[in-house]
C-alpha cells in the first residue's frame, strides 16, 4: 500500500512525457533535416499562407522587441496602437522580450499570433514550423517596402516569403559623457579598455560573440573572419578569448533594457553596447550619454513580422502587420526605437524630416558595415566549404564558458 | 464502508495534486534530461543519451555548482549568526507585551514583493546610493551584493524557528545551570545551543534551499556572477534537456541536504 503513490507517480510521469513528446516529434523531424547547402540548410515544413482575410477575431497577441508596439503605457504620448484597435476591432495584447532566444521560446508556447523576429530567430522559427508563409497580397503596404529588404535569406526560404520587413539598425556604443573621455570611436573601449574596469557592460546572449568577431575582423585580419556569424573553431576560440579578457572589465551584463537604463543612470555602468531606443530613453531621463556606430562596424538587426502557424487570430494578425508597416506607424516606431524604417513612404511621415537620412534608410553602403543578427550553422554562411563552422548550440555553450571563466 | 469512501474522497484531491503537480513534474524534468535538442531549431529531439550529464561534470558547470552551493552555505551561516542573538532578544529580553509587535516587524518584509526588495537593494548598492552616501563606499554588484541581498531576503525564515525554540526552552534549565555554577558561556554552549540545534537546522532548510534556487536577485544585484539558476534559465530558452539536467542537480543537492538535517532532528521541529 505504501508504494502505490510512487507507482502511480511513475505511471503518470510516463503518460505525461508521452503526451509532451508526441507533440514535438512531428515538428522536430522537420527541423532536424540537415541535408542542404549553405544557402538553404533545411526544408521547412509544408504550410500554406492565408488565402483571404476573414472577419476580425477581436484580439491579437503580439510578441515584440521593447519599443516596437507602444500603446501609451510606456509614455502616454507614444501610442500607435490605440487608433488601430478602434478601427480594426482587434484588441492588441503586447508581450516584450529581451533576447532572440527568449522570443523563440515564448513564441513556441503557441500563445502569440505575430512576432517581430530578428535574423537570428527567423530561420529557427521557420524550420520548426512555428511560423507560416505570409501572403503579401493581403498586406496593402507591402509594395512600399524597400525592395532591398524583401526576399532576403532571413525572411524567405526558396523564394517563399515568411514575413514582412519591419526596420533595421545597428547595435551602438553608448557612454556617459561626463565619465568617459575622450569620446570613443572604437569598440576597443569595451574590449581592450581597462580604463573603465568594472563599469563596462555587454549584451547577455550568445549572439554577442558576433560583436567580438566584428571587432576581430578589423583588428586581427590574420584570423580571416569574413562574416561574424560564420566562425570556424579557431575563430570562435579567438572571439571567446577576447570576451574572457573583457569579462575582467565588465561590471554587469544586460539583456533587460530597463536594467541597462538604470545602470547608466546611476553610473555603475559608463560604457557598453546598446540599442538606440535605450539611448533615447536615457536622454529623455536626462542621463548624460552619447552613442555612436564605431569605426569597426557593428552587429545589427533587420527585423521581420511573422505570423504564427497555430494562430487563431490570423485576420487580426494580418491587419496588425499591415498597420505596423504602414507609413505613419512605421515612421513612429522608427523614430521611437531609433532605426531605419522599412516602408519608403515612412520617410515622409517622421517628425524629424532628416530621420531617414540619419538612420541611412536606403543607404546600402552604410548597412554593408552592419552585420545583421543571423543564426550560426555548421555550413559556413560566408560560403567556405573547406571547413565546418560552429553552430549556435556551440556558441551557447561557449557563452556559458565565457560568463563563468 | 461509507466512511471509508468519504475519507478517500477527502484525501483524493490533495493526493492527486501532490502526485501530478509535484512528483509528476519532477519526473518529467528528470526524463527530459536524457533527451537531446536539434542544434539549429533548438527543438527537443527524443533520443536517449547521457550527454547532458556528461557535460555537467566539466569544469565550467562544476564551477557553477560549487559557487552556488558556496553562496547558499554562506547565506545560511550569516542568517544563523544574525538570527540567534536576535531571537534571544525577542524571546528573553523584550517584555512579553512587545513580543508580538517584534514578531510582526520581522514578518512585515515578507509581505512586500520579492522584486521590490531586490531592486531596492540594487538602488542602495549603486554608486551614489544609500550605502555609498552613508559609508562613503559600496560593495557594487557581485558576490558581496548577492550574499547581502539573499541574507536580507531569507532572514525571517531563520529567525522564526529559532524564536520558537527559545520560547520552548524552559526557564528552569537556565536556572539549573546557574545554580550549578555555570557562567554565561558554558550555559550557552551546553544548554542553549543543543536546544537550538534542530531549530537552526530547520531554518537552514529554508535559507539554503531558497538561496540555492534563486537566480532573479542574482540577475539584479549579481553583476557578472552566474549561479545554477541562471544557467538553467539561460539554457531553458536554448537547450531544454540540458536545463532539465542542471535542474536535477539542485534537486539532488537538496535531497542530500535534507537527509543530513533530518539526522539532526530538524524535520520534527518544522
Amino acid at each position: 500500500m505504501k508504494h502505490t503513490p510512487l507507482v502511480a507517480a511513475a505511471l503518470l510521469a510516463v503518460a505525461l512525457s508521452g503526451c509532451g513528446s508526441s507533440a514535438t516529434t512531428t515538428s522536430s523531424t522537420s527541423g532536424g533535416t540537415s541535408a542542404g547547402t549553405a544557402n538553404q540548410p533545411f526544408t521547412p515544413p509544408a504550410l500554406e499562407a492565408l488565402k483571404a482575410l476573414g472577419t476580425a477575431e477581436g484580439e491579437v497577441n503580439v510578441l515584440a522587441w521593447p519599443g516596437y508596439v507602444e500603446d501609451g503605457s510606456t509614455d502616454p504620448a507614444v501610442d500607435w496602437v490605440t487608433s488601430f484597435e478602434k478601427e480594426s476591432g482587434c484588441q492588441v495584447n503586447i508581450k516584450t522580450f529581451g533576447t532572440s532566444d527568449e522570443a523563440v521560446q515564448l513564441f513556441r508556447t503557441g500563445q502569440y499570433d505575430v512576432v517581430s523576429a530578428s535574423g537570428d530567430a527567423t530561420l529557427r522559427l521557420i524550420a520548426a514550423g512555428d511560423v507560416e508563409p505570409v501572403n503579401t497580397d493581403l498586406i496593402t503596404n507591402y509594395p512600399d517596402i524597400f525592395d532591398s529588404l524583401k526576399k532576403q535569406p532571413w525572411n524567405s526560404v526558396a523564394g517563399v516569403t515568411y514575413g514582412v520587413p519591419h526596420g533595421r539598425g545597428a547595435n551602438l556604443l553608448m557612454w556617459r559623457q561626463d565619465k568617459v573621455t575622450p569620446a570613443p570611436d572604437s569598440w576597443s573601449v569595451v574590449f581592450d579598455g581597462s580604463a573603465y574596469r568594472g563599469a563596462v557592460t555587454a549584451y547577455d546572449s550568445p549572439i554577442y560573440i558576433a560583436d567580438a568577431a566584428v571587432y576581430l575582423m578589423a583588428t586581427k585580419p590574420e584570423l580571416g573572419i569574413k562574416n561574424p556569424y560564420a566562425l570556424d573553431a579557431t575563430q570562435l576560440a579567438a572571439a571567446a578569448d577576447l570576451l574572457k579578457a573583457q569579462k575582467a572589465n565588465v561590471g554587469e551584463y544586460w539583456s533587460d533594457y530597463t536594467k541597462e537604463l538604470q545602470a547608466f543612470k546611476s553610473g555603475s555602468t559608463v560604457v557598453g553596447t546598446t540599442w538606440q531606443v535605450i539611448a533615447n530613453l536615457a536622454l529623455a531621463d536626462s542621463t548624460d550619454i552619447a552613442v555612436t556606430l564605431p569605426k569597426e562596424g557593428a552587429t545589427g538587426w533587420s527585423d521581420t513580422w511573422m505570423v504564427g502557424a497555430k494562430s487563431t487570430h490570423k485576420t487580426c494578425a494580418y491587419k496588425f502587420i499591415d498597420h505596423i508597416v504602414s507609413p505613419k506607424a512605421n515612421a513612429a516606431v522608427a523614430e521611437w526605437f531609433g532605426e531605419a524604417p522599412a516602408n519608403k513612404k515612412a520617410c515622409a511621415e517622421t517628425t524629424d524630416p532628416n530621420h531617414c537620412a540619419t538612420f541611412h534608410a536606403d543607404d546600402e553602403a552604410y548597412f554593408s558595415r552592419v552585420y545583421y543578427w543571423n543564426t550560426p550553422i555548421p555550413q559556413c554562411l560566408d560560403g567556405r566549404t573547406d571547413v565546418k563552422c560552429t553552430d549556435y548550440a556551440t556558441w551557447t555553450k561557449t557563452w556559458t564558458e565565457i560568463r563563468n571563466s | 464502508m461509507r466512511r471509508r469512501w468519504a475519507l478517500a474522497g477527502l484525501l483524493a484531491p490533495p493526493l492527486v495534486w501532490l502526485v501530478v503537480a509535484y512528483l509528476g513534474a519532477l519526473a518529467a524534468i528528470f526524463l527530459t534530461a536524457f533527451w537531446d535538442t536539434d542544434s539549429f531549431t533548438g527543438l527537443v529531439v527524443k533520443t536517449w543519451s547521457l550527454d547532458n550529464f556528461a557535460l555537467i561534470v566539466t569544469p565550467t558547470y562544476l564551477g557553477i555548482i560549487g559557487r552556488t552551493v558556496g553562496i547558499a552555505a554562506l547565506v545560511t551561516v550569516l542568517c544563523a549568526v544574525i538570527a540567534v542573538p536576535f531571537a534571544f532578544f525577542m524571546a528573553r529580553v523584550v517584555p512579553s507585551r512587545w513580543r508580538s509587535v517584534i514578531v510582526a516587524l520581522v514578518l512585515v518584509p515578507l509581505w512586500a514583493s520579492y522584486l521590490v526588495k531586490a531592486y531596492a537593494w540594487r538602488a542602495m548598492l549603486s554608486p551614489g546610493g544609500v550605502l555609498d552616501s552613508l559609508f562613503g563606499a559600496t560593495t557594487g554588484f557581485g558576490y558581496a551584493a548577492v550574499i547581502l541581498t539573499l541574507t536580507y531576503l531569507w532572514l525571517p525564515y531563520m529567525i522564526l524557528p529559532i524564536y520558537g525554540a527559545f520560547e520552548r526552552l524552559p526557564e528552569s534549565h537556565l536556572e539549573a545551570s546557574a545554580d550549578l555554577g555555570g557562567s554565561a558561556w558554558p550555559t550557552i554552549r551546553r544548554i542553549v545551543l543543543p536546544a537550538l540545534k534542530p531549530a537552526i537546522a530547520a531554518g537552514s532548510i529554508f535559507t539554503f534551499s531558497l538561496s540555492l534556487g534563486d537566480y532573479i536577485a542574482v540577475q539584479i544585484v549579481g553583476g557578472q556572477v552566474q549561479v545554477l539558476g541562471n544557467a538553467v534559465y539561460q539554457n531553458n530558452t536554448l537547450d531544454l534537456p540540458f536545463a532539465a539536467a542542471l535542474g536535477t542537480v539542485s534537486v539532488l543537492i537538496m535531497v542530500l541536504y535534507l537527509g543530513a538535517v533530518s539526522r539532526a532532528g530538524a524535520l520534527d521541529s518544522l
